[in-house]
């Protein structure tokens, strides 16, 4: 097997159309002689849909999925969403602990998601919980971290969905392990690894993408770059052109893409998962977005951004985008999208009924799962807990 | 005297080492325009401008290491990590480097800084943001390490943080930031390495640190319906501790419990139990006991309230100091007579 720079530009040709040649990227010119230049991003974000909805001419590198899957993609960003204002909801109510919205980024969410297949694996960060539901997790299990009865309420070996990661940027070696791993055992799973603008500056960002790179681990590493790490804007973690440029000097072919459109979200991330599959090692997309909502319900984002520039990102609504193309095109009217609308509907009424039910716990679980068989020590703490548990049961009673 | 938050306090700590020495840098996740995620920074860059308090890429190695090299350079670096295990990225800057250059060097280059971390639970907070750190720091030689209890404290310990000559991890008890109490400020308390009797009592002591305090505290004031009239220390200073103070409450009352919020294996109240059991062991009519957190990770929010060591808990552990002189049963040979 080689590695060489030269390998993973012949499995990943690059098919850029001359005419948007941009004059601020020498790398390209010299593309014969500099081998940075098949892992350069395009200088500007892949947009296949102007924020109106008119499309954008075909191109060769990123063809445009097929209208079922963007159909289907669409449907998801609705239930999405619906999800996602139902989970704000259900943090006012009390319900749960807390809530990082991912209201404005659902192409990302959704898109990566459907990127990928149900036997590649999905490594989520808290501002995941769109992806989760729509990846088809149950959205009470997806929600356990944040109602706060245990810290993953799902199966992440039967889902191949590792848990909610929140230490930054932590997941993305994880990523680079499993993807080689699998590989290693002969199976052609791909890994998918979430990450924020923000935690592109954690080391271990950097420590992923280069051990997905050294052992050609099959890894999209996937930024979504909102805009803001809580309150610090984007200027405070990269002087780069672009977080998309992280990926050359690791050798790992990398590419920039408008993350409100829909199509071209898919477009990149289909692409960047077959290179992935076919062997040819990890692959980097920053996709730009923004975070509608505060960073979560505790945040105050008045503090740090103005309304005007919410609004400005208001008229890039991913979903009002694909809504107006696929009506163009025939694959959606009046009924569709009020169908649609009716299955969001009914997907937040029966996670609200859900979500109002106090899970029961029970205390002596905490000493189920700290090792495979618990230590003398933790059998010894557990009877004094159970007895605690007495006390205070006679004492109530 | 007026009513403060701890926060406040903390607030007031750093704006006043802003304004007295200009070599004070504040720095950290989210610091600047938004005050930090707890308000600890609030103002501060809108007071003293962002040479003086900026925000860093994310990243608290760098963070850390960043402030090595300022301090270095003769600066005095103050930073905060937004939370107890977010701070675990840094460890092996504080470990290798913050806590080792003075000896290293023979004492040529020392790095002075704050590393404020706000630590523990009791706050329902999800996965990561809970945990007590404490005894990572405190197994380390070169750092001090420091936790306030109350709102006069923090600031005074934070002031004295700042201006000593080594590196300090400075532990807020997260869950007492909005506590609030009358405190007149600047306030100068005891010095580092004084530990403090919160209440005066005669019948057994009591040593807590930070979040525990106040949980001895209420502990000590519930005992008195049990006839018990307890001492409470507060130790402050986890780095340098004050072994003079503890063991002079210990000789005097006879009887100890160490109270801890973290989990107890291998943690600082083993250290500060086998202390007392080593330097007052004639003056004890009972052995050490300790209260302290499980040894589980730090559960999620619904189940905190069974991991954290409450009254009952404390309590339930007075009432084995062997008051009526007779062995305590948990730690007889199994089928033994008690
Ligand atoms: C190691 C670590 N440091 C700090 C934090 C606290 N924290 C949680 S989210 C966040 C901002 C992350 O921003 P970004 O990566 O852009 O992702 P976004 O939240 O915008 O999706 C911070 C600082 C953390 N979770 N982990
Ligand atoms: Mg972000």
């Amino acid at each position: 097997m080689t590695t060489t720079p030269q390998a993973v530009r012949r499995a990943s040709p690059r098919i850029r159309p001359p005419a948007k040649k941009p004059t601020k990227a020498p790398a390209r010119e010299q593309a014969a002689t500099d081998p940075s230049a098949a892992l350069l991003p395009h200088a500007e974000p892949v947009r296949l849909l102007d924020p109106d909805g008119t499309p954008r001419p075909a191109r060769a590198d990123y063809p445009e999925p097929p209208v079922e899957a963007l159909r289907e993609m669409y449907r998801r960003m609705v239930v999405g969403r619906r999800f996602d204002a139902q989970a704000t909801a259900l943090t006012k109510q009390g319900r749960l602990a807390v809530y990082p919205s991912s209201r404005g980024q659902e192409a990302c969410q959704v898109g990566a998601v459907l990127a990928v297949g149900h036997n590649d694996w999905v490594f989520p960060t808290y501002r995941e919980s769109m992806a989760l539901v729509s990846r088809g997790i149950d959205p009470v299990e997806v929600l356990t971290l944040l109602r706060g009865d245990w810290h993953c309420g799902y199966d992440p070996a039967r889902v191949r969905t590792a848990p909610q990661c929140t230490p930054l940027a932590t997941q993305c070696v994880h990523a680079a392990g499993l993807a080689y791993g699998e590989a290693h055992q002969g199976r052609d799973t791909v890994a998918l690894a979430f990450i924020g603008d923000g935690a592109t500056s954690e080391g271990d960002f950097h420590e992923g993408v280069n051990f997905a790179a050294v052992f050609k681990a099959p890894v999209v590493f996937f930024v979504q770059n909102n805009k803001y790490a809580i309150s610090v804007p984007l200027s405070r973690q990269t002087a780069a052109p672009s977080l998309a440029y992280k990926g050359v000097g690791y050798g790992v072919p990398s590419e920039q893409v408008d993350g409100n459109d829909p199509v071209a979200v898919l477009a990149v991330l289909t692409r960047a998962v077959a290179h992935a599959r076919a062997g040819n090692g990890p692959y980097l997309v920053e996709a730009h977005t923004y975070r509608m909502e505060p960073h979560t319900n505790a945040d105050d984002a008045t503090r740090y951004r103005d309304g005007a520039e919410v609004d400005t990102w208001r008229d890039r609504d991913p979903i009002a985008r694909l809504e107006t193309y696929l009506r163009t095109r025939g694959a959606l009217d009046d009924a569709a999208v009020a169908a649609i609308a009716a299955q969001a509907e009914g997907y937040a009424a029966d996670l609200r009924e859900r979500m109002h039910v106090q899970p029961e716990v029970d205390p002596l679980s905490l000493f189920d799962h700290v090792y495979a068989t618990p230590t003398p020590q933790l059998v010894e703490q557990r009877e004094l807990v159970r007895a605690e548990l007495a006390a205070a049961g006679e004492g109530e009673g | 005297m007026v009513a403060t938050t701890m926060a406040k306090a903390l607030n007031a700590a750093l704006a006043d080492a802003l304004a007295d020495d200009e070599r004070v840098l504040v720095f950290g996740e989210d610091v600047g325009k938004l005050g930090g995620v707890f308000r600890i920074t609030d103002g501060l860059q809108a007071r003293f401008g962002e040479k003086r308090c900026f925000d860093t890429p994310l990243a608290e190695a760098g963070i850390v290491g960043f402030a090595v090299g300022l301090a270095m350079s003769g600066l005095r670096p103050v930073v905060e990590m937004q939370f107890d295990a977010f701070a675990y990225p840094a460890f092996e800057q504080i470990a290798s480097h913050v806590a080792k250059l003075r000896n290293r060097t023979r004492g040529a280059l020392s790095v002075p800084m704050v590393i404020r971390v706000p630590y523990a639970g009791g706050i329902g907070g999800v996965e990561h943001h809970c945990d007590s750190s404490e005894a990572y720091y405190a197994h380390t030689p070169g750092l001090k390490v420091v936790t306030p209890a109350t709102v006069a404290d923090a600031y005074s310990l934070l002031r004295e943080a700042i201006a000593d000559p080594d590196p300090v991890v400075f532990l807020e008890p997260k869950k007492l930031y909005f506590s609030s109490a009358e405190a007149d400020l600047p306030a100068a308390t005891e010095p580092f390495g004084r530990a403090v009797v919160r209440r005066p009592g005669t019948d057994a002591t009591l040593v807590a640190y930070g979040p525990a305090v106040p949980v001895a505290l209420d502990a000590a004031e519930a005992a008195r319906e049990e006839g018990w009239d307890l001492e409470v220390v507060d130790v402050r200073t986890i780095v340098p501790l004050d072994d003079a103070t503890i063991t002079a409450s210990v000789r005097r009352t006879g009887r100890c419990v160490v109270i801890s919020e973290a989990q107890g294996f291998a943690g600082v109240g083993a250290e500060i139990a086998a202390r007392v059991q080593e330097r007052c062991f004639h003056a004890l009519h009972a052995p050490v006991l300790r209260v302290s957190g499980l040894d589980i990770p730090y559960p999620a929010p619904m189940l905190e309230h069974t991991h954290l060591p409450g009254v009952d808990r404390v309590l339930d552990t007075v009432a084995r100091l062997q008051w009526d002189d007779r062995p305590d049963a948990r730690w007889l040979p199994q089928g033994s007579a008690a």
